[in-house]
């Protein structure tokens, strides 16, 4: 077992710990705080497996600016968690069973796929200049189609988070 | 030499499966975005093992995408989030269903 691995192993239960820890609280700024430590686990996951630009990018926009979103629309709403149960047993175990199925079907899909997933991984790294290029090159498409996505996702934000409908939503419900 | 890919799957395998249960079993919308946003990390992560695996580019251009995507939506969904709490006063789900029926 190389260097390389034993950090893999490291990371990968840090991110599982992190993220299991994330999703059971019921502070949500904790949840938030957890899922900052997932993130930037994750970061170091991509910078080891050769995406230095994704990961940098991971800690910016998810654990920066996903985050820091998510903890201003906690703090304004100010109110404490509706749950009074954490894992309500009618929707508990639908989602257990479920998610149980699947892990043991995509373990073993991958148990049974290709002979090759078994080999231990080359180490490589893609610079972010040869990244960049490649990805102007051969996904400028799809480029353009995510700048038009983001676009759209700032007027509805906009449109969404306008003050004028939802004050007099309220003034209906009011009246009727 | 890294890990198989086997285990990277079975690592995102298993942060998706968090996501999910997090986003089906919590009553509170915003931990549903929540689960949404690991689900998509999940998925890129597979998709940087594959670019890895197969020595591609390819990869890291749809994890970069998805990131793109993931910004896109928890802009929305907390915006859906804040106007549905001005409406009800409240972020749970089964008080929006009461509310609409």
């Amino acid at each position: 077992m190389t260097v390389y691995a034993i950090l893999f192993y490291i990371l990968a239960g840090l991110i599982l710990i992190t993220t299991g820890l994330a999703i059971t609280r019921r502070n949500m700024v904790h949840t938030v705080i957890y899922l900052v430590f997932s993130f930037f686990g994750s970061a170091m996951l991509f910078y080891l497996l050769g995406a230095p630009l994704l990961a940098a990018l991971e800690v910016i926009i998810y654990a920066g600016a996903i985050m820091i979103l998510f903890l201003f629309i906690i703090i304004m709403m100010r109110e404490e968690s509706p749950e009074t149960r954490l894992f309500v047993p009618r929707q508990w175990l639908p989602a257990a069973a479920i998610g149980l199925l699947y892990l043991a079907l995509g373990v073993l899909l991958i148990l049974s796929a290709d002979p090759t997933t078994g080999e231990p991984m080359k180490l490589a790294q893609a610079t972010p200049a040869a990244f960049g290029e490649y990805l102007f090159n051969a996904h400028w498409l799809t480029i353009e189609i995510a700048s038009l996505l983001l676009l759209v996702a700032l007027i509805g934000a906009l449109h969404l988070g306008r003050e004028g409908k939802g004050g007099d939503a309220r003034k209906t419900e009011e009246t009727s | 030499m890294i890990v198989p890919y086997s285990h990277v799957l079975v690592l995102s395998g298993l942060l998706f499966l968090m996501g999910m249960v997090c986003a089906t079993t919590r009553r509170n919308l915003i931990m549903i975005v929540v689960g949404l946003e690991i689900m998509l990390n999940a998925a890129s992560i597979a998709f940087i093992g594959a670019a890895l695996k197969w020595g591609t580019l390819d990869g890291q251009a749809v994890a970069i995408f998805i990131i793109a995507v993931a910004a896109a939506e928890v802009s929305i969904g907390l915006a859906l989030i804040v106007a549905v709490y001005r409406r009800t006063g409240s972020v749970d789900p089964a008080v929006l269903e009461s509310r609409s029926a």
